[in-house]
């Protein structure tokens, strides 16, 4: 069960993996995503589904190697079995023609944001993706992404790649055309989620962001992974992943995400130790 | 009640007291013949513990159990009532002097089998039951001594006879021969395995789904191991697979497969829920999503499933605390303290709105947190929680409470003190009032109807308005206990039976 039948390096820090999971990708819509353990005592990682195949029973996933536990991860190989996996979880992204949608990824949040990009594509929106990353060996997904957009953008934070900038600056030209999009979807860093709702906000466009806090179950039991959404909590894993940029307390979440920074870098070192990955001068 | 003319001689009790009732011996040559006076004479049998000092360095078990000279001693003690008061007390009927004789004759195997007869998880419930509440509190040597600290320590017992015949190695239950029929049990918390035991055993072929990657539900992430150790929930796991009871892990019913599929697509012919109240409530206060406040759930879950408190084993890590609040007054309440305390915070402090007698934990479990040093703070409540620019929490603002007329609980109600606000510096809270019913089931599956608390409606056979679907445990209770999930989950099992075999 759960058997890797592909593994590809997207970059330095980003992996692929087709699994086998008939039973999810038979499930799953757009938006929803899986929890995976590297080993059975191992941390509990939620992940976005990328893409699925109910035909051929498969799933597919994007993940970062950030600490330890994605390390492990990492370290798995074509034809290795994902010791545990359970999904789908979360609630589907809701799908409808708006019209123009814009779809805004940075870094690894392109993943997350490619079945969506799809979807609102196939329900006959006119889809502009925008897709940023901090330096060029660092982007994921743009040929696949410029293939599915009507109009597509690429901006790096150094301008190794596309355009100099950060997707804010973008975005925000596209809020100022005429007519102006109907939706904007933007997933990645919490800090450029929080900067894309702000962007948007004076030209009062419904914005949805993806979030992904810290979660031990996944299934509503352990409320670790709250956020305060208009003024009330809401549990990111059963409510949502997606929640109105324009809502989300942006702040203290991301207070809430480096609960465990320190814990998380010494862990991700001493790993480092183990896999023999650690350079000699750092 | 005017006690009986035999207790007025004092004499003759303490001279039986210094004699006879401690010498074992004495007492089996006459076990047939000891009059009330001289069982009520046996002083009752203290289990050893784990000394406080050192048992907040670890998670072992806390109370020890009995030896077999103890358990006889105790089960001396038992009145052998032809109208066992005890029996109505148990949720689930238990013969309890029938086992109670049996291991003070020594004979503890025939113990277990009569236990086994209504109680399929007998470690795990002599462990966790509330017998003061239950089974002991109408006993009557109890209520002779004017105590129900002085009742036959029936769970006690209860355990000893267990834990001898896990320490044997248990045979399996005999399995009657399939019947073709196939059952899906969902969740495997108590409802959920003594379902899966009692449909196994009838000879119908049951799978259950867990959403975690272990089984065994609120046994296995909820209570700690230092009060119930996991692998004595792993063993009873063990006896059903051993059954042929197929357990898939990582499943959630509703999300990997909606329950209705289960049904019409592969080919179960009757569901059991059994999901649990898994949806912490917080106290809707200021600050309650501050870095360093928890869900009892998350911080329990972290530490005894995840296994956060050995950082050999486990990648999932948990704040290192110093000085931690814990909401509530139950047991979940008191099971975090302990596990803070343990997890070495210096200093813990529980704040319940009520008085003690009003609180829903177990004495014992009141009693054992005193001991480790846990602060309790009574008639005080949580007004809102303050951080620093960092987000994390550096204090909890309380408000000081007093008791008025009772509510609908029964329980009388707390009254707030107006102005009477007091500060605690704290880096950790921990939110422990509660759970309230997880709504997947009935979002997924909206032919099952549930009461405005989320609760799944059930019949007096455990069916719920869907055919061939039936509930039991907290899902259907709201939180409640282990046994009254067992109990329920009894019923249940009983009805998908009949259900099976006659098709009502």
């Amino acid at each position: 069960m759960n058997r890797i039948i592909e593994k590809k390096q997207l970059s330095p820090e980003v992996f692929l993996f087709q699994i086998e999971a008939p039973l999810i990708a038979e499930e799953r819509q757009p938006g929803q995503f899986v929890i995976v353990q590297a080993s059975d005592d191992g941390e509990r990682i939620p992940l976005t589904i990328v893409d699925s195949d109910a035909a051929t029973g498969t799933i597919t996933l994007i993940f970062q190697t950030v600490g330890k536990s994605t390390h492990l991860l990492a370290e798995l190989n074509k034809g290795d079995n994902i010791p545990h996996l359970l999904g789908p979880l979360g609630a589907p992204t809701h799908i409808t023609k708006t019209g123009t949608v814009v779809c805004v990824g940075g870094g690894i949040g392109v993943a997350p944001l490619y079945p969506i990009v799809k979807a609102m594509k196939k329900a006959d929106n006119m889809v502009i993706t925008i897709i940023g990353a901090r330096t060029k060996e660092l982007l994921i997904l743009e040929n696949e992404m410029e293939t599915i957009s009507d109009e597509f953008i690429v901006c790096t934070d150094d301008g190794s790649y596309g355009r100099k900038c950060l997707v804010t600056e973008p975005l925000k030209e596209i809020c100022q055309r005429d007519p102006k999009p109907g939706l904007v979807i933007a997933i990645g860093p919490p800090v450029m989620m929080k900067f894309c709702a702000e962007t948007t906000r004076p030209f009062n466009i419904k914005t949805m962001v993806s979030l992904n806090t810290i979660m031990i179950d996944g299934t509503g039991m352990c409320g670790g992974c709250r956020v305060t959404v208009g003024g009330q909590t809401r549990f990111v894993c059963v409510d949502g992943p997606e929640f109105d940029g324009h809502q989300v307390d942006f702040d203290i979440m991301i207070k809430r995400l480096g609960s465990y920074h320190k814990h998380e870098e010494k862990a991700h070192h001493e790993c480092h130790l183990q896999l023999g990955l650690e350079k000699k001068n750092s | 009640m005017s006690s009986p003319t035999w207790l007025g001689k004092k004499e003759q009790l303490n001279r039986m007291n210094t004699k006879n009732s401690h010498n074992l011996n004495d007492l089996l040559k006459r076990k047939n013949d000891l009059k009330p006076s001289e069982r009520a004479a046996v002083p009752p049998q203290r289990m050893s513990e784990q000394d406080p000092e050192a048992r907040v360095r670890n998670f072992d078990e806390v109370a020890l159990g009995y030896t077999p000279e103890q358990a006889r001693l105790e089960a001396m003690r038992c009145l052998q009532c032809k109208n066992a008061p005890c029996i109505n007390g148990c949720p689930v009927r238990i013969n309890i002097p029938a086992f109670i004789k049996e291991i003070a004759d020594g004979n503890y195997q025939e113990a277990i089998d009569i236990i086994k007869q209504d109680s399929l998880l007998p470690s795990i419930c002599g462990r966790v039951c509330p017998q003061e509440v239950q089974c002991q509190a109408p006993c009557t040597l109890g209520k002779m001594l004017k105590s129900v600290d002085k009742a036959v320590s029936i769970g006690r017992l209860e355990r000893f006879a267990a834990d001898t015949e896990r320490n044997q190695g248990i045979a399996s239950l005999p399995v009657k021969p399939d019947t073709g029929r196939r059952v899906a049990v969902i969740g495997s918390g108590p409802a959920g395995l003594v379902v899966a035991a009692d449909l196994r055993r009838a000879g119908h072929a049951v799978t259950i789904f867990e959403a975690f990657h272990k089984p065994g539900g609120v046994m296995v992430y909820g209570i700690p191991e230092f009060r119930l150790p996991k692998a004595i929930v792993q063993a009873e796991i063990d006896i059903l697979t051993d059954m042929g009871v197929e357990i898939r892990t990582d499943f959630l019913v509703g999300r990997t497969r909606k329950l209705t599929d289960l049904m019409e697509k592969d080919g179960f012919d009757a569901v059991f829920v059994g999901t649990g109240a898994g949806l912490p409530k917080f106290m809707d206060i200021e600050g309650e999503n501050l870095v360093g406040v928890f869900s009892a759930n998350e911080y329990l879950t972290r530490t005894n499933l995840m296994k956060a408190y050995s950082s050999d084993i486990a990648d999932t890590p948990i704040l290192r605390s110093r000085k931690v609040a814990v909401l509530g007054g139950g047991n979940v309440a008191m099971d975090s303290a302990r596990t803070a305390i343990r997890l070495g915070a210096e200093e813990v402090h529980i704040i319940y709105r009520r008085t003690e007698k009003e609180m829903p934990a177990r004495v014992e479990e009141v009693h054992h947190a005193k001991e480790e040093g846990i602060i309790f703070h009574l008639l005080q409540n949580a007004k809102r929680i303050l951080g620093n620019d960092q987000g994390l929490v550096t204090a909890i603002e309380c408000l000081r409470y007093e008791l008025g007329e009772p509510d609908d609980s029964g329980r009388r109600r707390p009254i707030v003190i107006p102005d009477s606000e007091f500060m605690i510096q704290t880096d950790t809270v921990i939110v422990a009032i509660g759970n309230d019913s997880n709504p997947l089931i009935h979002k997924t599956t909206p032919e099952i109807t549930t009461n405005r608390w989320g609760n799944i409606l059930v019949d007096d056979k455990g069916q719920t308005s869907l055919n061939g679907v039936y509930a039991g445990g907290d899902i259907v209770s709201g939180a409640a206990t282990v046994i009254l999930a067992m109990g329920q989950g009894r019923i249940a099992a009983k009805s998908i039976h009949e259900y099976l075999t006659n098709g009502s």
